[in-house]
Parts: C-alpha cells; structure tokens; sequence
C-alpha cells in the first residue's frame, strides 16, 4: 500500500537517508621522518663528478680552471707507482693518530676533571673559554721553536687543537649524565670511582663520542696546515708543492685523499658509535 | 632493625618544609606516607635514607641491621633510576659489585632475585627493551639483592598505567607475603596507600606535620578481595586531604 503510493521525490529522499556516500578519511599524515636513502649519498658524488669530468671534455670547463677528474686520477695513478703516496700518506697518518690520540686522550682526562671536581671547574674552565679560540695554526711558530721543526711542532699543534673541543664536549657529556642514576648509585653504597666509572663516563660516553667527529676533522686541517708550513712528506706538503708549481691535476688529487680519509674516519667514528651506545634507542 | 624519625623539621632558605615529624617504623611493617603535592614526603625519605641532612631532628636506626644485609637502607626510584647501558642482570649486580662477595655467590644472588620477580628469562635484556612495569620490577629485584632492611620506596608505581599499577601491586603484596619486608612507601595515590600500608601517616601541606596516622589490621594478600571495606579507610583519608590538596594546589599558582 504505502509501497505502492511512493513518489519518485520520496524515493529520492529515501536513497540519500539509506546509503550516504561513503569514502576513505584523507591521509594527511607522514612525513618529517628521517628515512635513510643508501645510495643518495654515493649518486650525488658520482653525478658530481660525472658532470665535471663531462664539463672538462667538452671545453665548457677550461683546463687552466679546474683540471678534468681523469687527469686528477691519473695524478693519483702517477703517485701510487712511484710509490710517494705512501710516504705522504703515512707521514701524515703518523702525526694525525700520534697528535689526535694524545690531545683526546688528555681532553678526556681534563673534561672529567672539571666535570668532576668544583675546583678543577672554577680554575680551568675560565682557562679553556680563553684557549679554545686561538688558532693553533698562529702559534706553530712558537711550537716549531719548543718542540723542534721536525714532528714535535706538527703533532703539538694537533694536539692542542683537539685538546680542548674534546674537554667541553667531555664536561659538558658529564655534567649531561643523569642525577637520579648517581642518586642511585649513592644509595646503594657504591664507591666514588665506582660511580665515575659505572655511571658517570658511560652516560657521557654519546657526548664524547660526538666529540671525536668534531675534533677528527679539526685534526685534519691542522695536519694539513701544519705539514704546508714545513714539511717534506705529508698530504699538506705534496698539496702545496702541487700549488706553488701550478700542477692542478696533482693538487685536486691531493685534496681527494684528505676527502677521501675524511669519510674512512666518519666511518669509524659512526662504527665506534654502533659499538659503544648499542644500548640507546 | 627499627627506624625512628625524631622531631625532623628542614627549611629550604626561608620555606619551611617540614614541621616536627616524629615517627617509628617498626620492623616488617608498610608504613605509608601520604600527602598534598610539595608536602616535603619525598623529603623526609630522601632524609630517612641519609642523602641528605635535615635542618634539625634526627633519624635514628634502633638496633642492628641483619648481618646478612649489604645495604640497610635501600631505595626504589618512581623513575626506575636503571642504566640504560647494562643488561637487567647487570643492573642488578651493580649493586653488589662493590661488596666484595665471591663471584658465585653474587651470581646465585642474581639468580635468586631475578626468580622472585619472574625476571628469569630477561637477564640478558637492556632497559630499553623492557615495559614501564618490567622496569620497576627490575629495580624491586635490584634493591632485593642487598637485602635491605628496610626499603625506601618513592612512588614507586606513580609513572606506570593503572593496569600494571594493579599487577605491581599484586607483587609486592606477594613479596610481603612470601618473606616479610619492612618498608617506608611514598605515594600520592590513596588506593595503593591502602592496599599496602600497615600504616597510613598523612602530612598536611607546606610545612609538612603529621595530621594523623591511621591504622589498617587487615592482613595485606585479604585486601585485594575486600577492596569495599577499604573504602571506608580511603574515604576517610580523602576527606582528610581534600582540603589540603585543594589548598596546595592553589599555593603553587601564587610561587
């Protein structure tokens, strides 16, 4: 009865009543998350490289500009038969792990130290502020003039240079560690040392570690400076040999090989990470 | 091994904290404490356990501490307090690393503990892996290890979600039960101030004083089943709070 009395407008009505349209909710979400790209890094050197090495061919990049990526390789080539590269490079790998290992080395000890101790904080901490800004590349003369023109100079100048980076990173990585965990450690009657070597050095063991990056790569142009200043064998030295002869080619190859030791060491230090603070998130 | 707090009163510069605390805490007995927010209760447990020093009054430990126990006064953190770089079992052997004891005995010690918290089959896990409630457990576990005599306890269950609160405080009662412990409990919550407290003291605000002690009879493992009695207990406390925590509340606006 009332089936049959319908109207197409009550039929209408009845429809958008019944099945209103359904769709899925808009996805607004995503982004803004760091998703690591492998190959993004090695692409982007080698399209780089592709496009000067392309550039060079065609004359569009003047020989006298910047010398082809072949001729740079051939450089390199040239450097490994006559067997200087190892001479360079172990020169130069010999100051920068003897200076490097000594400054953090000591940095650590002074950084726990004012960490540490109030008094070690009031005195030093004034001294660090002042020396952290000077240049150690001004004050190689006065190191060639102590420690002797050969070694002693460069591996001083390496030393002081990653010296104090790594005592801030050091005290700032301990004053960072958690009270409630040395709280803790008190409460249970553990020792001092016990407490500085349990809890205190492993909680500012990512502040020291971040630490290390940035005092690599200060090592790594302090060796240069320091081996452009007087040196017979290093990276620095076969560079401005390279230079004051306007041998381009040899020079790009010379800064490759300190590109190329930058990211070996970055890649150490980010293996040395995984290692050590297997234990973050 | 008894405690007693006499007459404890601390002021931080010019605020007075607490006021005039005397107290006992028998041995295997829960005594809770109870009050408003900034009453100065995690204070006076920071001072029952000597990290540190009230302005006047002292904490005085009434005969010895069993022979067997390596640190007498043991805390459980609200925040757990694990390193984050050692596994369960090493965090709790790092509380009996510096005692000295025979290597296997520290690890029959760990065994054992890890076992009363049903920790077994994460010994080899980090911090980071675990729950909220595993954490804690850990900590239980860790102060256990040192057979305390009596534990000092932090709102131990304050950052944990009400469900595993339920459980956690399942285990205590069970621990309690099993092999009694004697232990000063923090807490802000009434219905865990019940279910575990022999003893209920509750301080009033800034400066805290005790406003009264109430006695619970009903033996800690029956609670769980006669939660409706308690009621009357929790009700009873509220009332006591209420305007306490209401006037605290507002205090804080006007710091």
């Amino acid at each position: 009865m009332s089936e049959t009395t319908m109207t197409n407008a009550d039929i209408r009505e009845a429809e958008q009543n019944a099945a209103p349209i359904a769709r899925p909710v808009p996805f607004r979400g995503g982004g803004f998350v760091y998703k690591p790209v492998r190959i993004a890094g090695p692409l982007v050197f080698i399209v780089l490289i592709a496009i000067w090495e392309f550039g060079s061919d065609t004359g569009w990049i003047s020989p006298l500009v910047l010398p082809a990526p072949s001729e740079a390789w051939t450089a390199f080539m040239n450097l490994v038969h006559s067997g200087l590269l190892w001479k360079h490079l172990g020169a130069s790998l010999q100051r920068l792990v003897i200076g490097w290992t000594a400054g953090t080395a000591l940095g650590i000890v002074a950084g726990l130290a004012i960490g540490l101790f109030s008094v070690a904080r009031s005195g030093l901490q004034p001294l660090v502020s002042a020396l952290f800004p000077v240049p150690k590349i001004a004050l190689l003369p006065l190191f060639i003039i102590w420690f002797g023109i050969d070694e002693g100079s460069k591996v001083a100048t390496i030393l002081f240079g990653t010296f104090f980076p790594t005592v801030i990173s050091t005290y700032s990585g301990v004053d960072n560690v958690d009270r409630t965990l040395i709280r803790m450690g008190q409460s249970f009657g553990l020792s001092w040392t016990s407490i500085v070597r349990k809890i205190v050095i492993p909680g500012a063991m990512p502040a020291i570690l971040s630490g290390f990056r940035i005092s690599i790569s200060i090592a790594i142009v302090l060796l240069v400076a320091a081996e452009m200043i007087g040196a017979e064998y290093g990276v620095g030295a076969y560079i401005l040999m390279a230079g004051s002869l306007m041998a381009t080619d040899q020079l790009i190859a010379g800064v490759a090989i300190l590109s190329v030791l930058g990211l070996i060491i970055a890649w150490l230090i980010g293996l040395a990470e995984k290692y050590f603070l297997r234990w973050r998130t | 091994m008894d405690l007693k707090l006499d007459q404890v009163s601390h002021h931080y510069g010019a605020t007075n904290v607490l006021d005039d605390i005397s107290l006992t805490v028998k041995k295997d007995e829960i005594v809770c404490l109870i009050g408003p927010s900034g009453c100065g209760k995690s204070t006076l447990l920071r001072f029952i356990g000597g990290l540190e020093r009230p302005s006047s009054g002292q904490i005085l430990q009434i005969g010895e501490p069993p022979a067997a126990s390596l640190n007498p006064l043991t805390y459980i953190f609200q925040d757990f307090a694990l390193l984050p770089w050692r596994t369960v079992e090493g965090n709790v052997s790092l509380a009996l690393e510096d005692h000295k004891l025979p290597k296997a005995e520290q690890r029959a010690i760990v065994e054992d503990v890890l076992r009363r918290t049903n920790l077994s089959d994460f010994a080899k896990a980090l911090p980071r892996q675990l729950s909220g409630g595993m954490k804690q457990r850990v900590a239980i576990a860790r102060a256990l290890s040192v057979r305390p005599a009596v534990m000092l306890m932090d709102e131990p269950l304050s950052a944990l979600d009400s469900q595993t609160r339920e459980l956690l405080m399942d285990d205590l009662v069970d621990l309690w039960t099993r092999e009694s412990f004697t232990a000063v409990y923090v807490t802000h919550n009434l219905a865990e101030a019940v279910r575990l407290g022999h003893r209920i003291v509750v301080l009033s605000r800034r400066p805290g004083r005790i406003r009264e002690i109430v006695e619970i009879d009903m033996p800690l493992a029956e609670r769980k089943d006669r939660v409706h009695e308690l009621e009357v207990k929790q009700h009873h406390l509220w009332d006591l709070m209420r305007e306490e925590a209401r006037a605290a509340d507002r205090e804080l606006a006007d710091v």
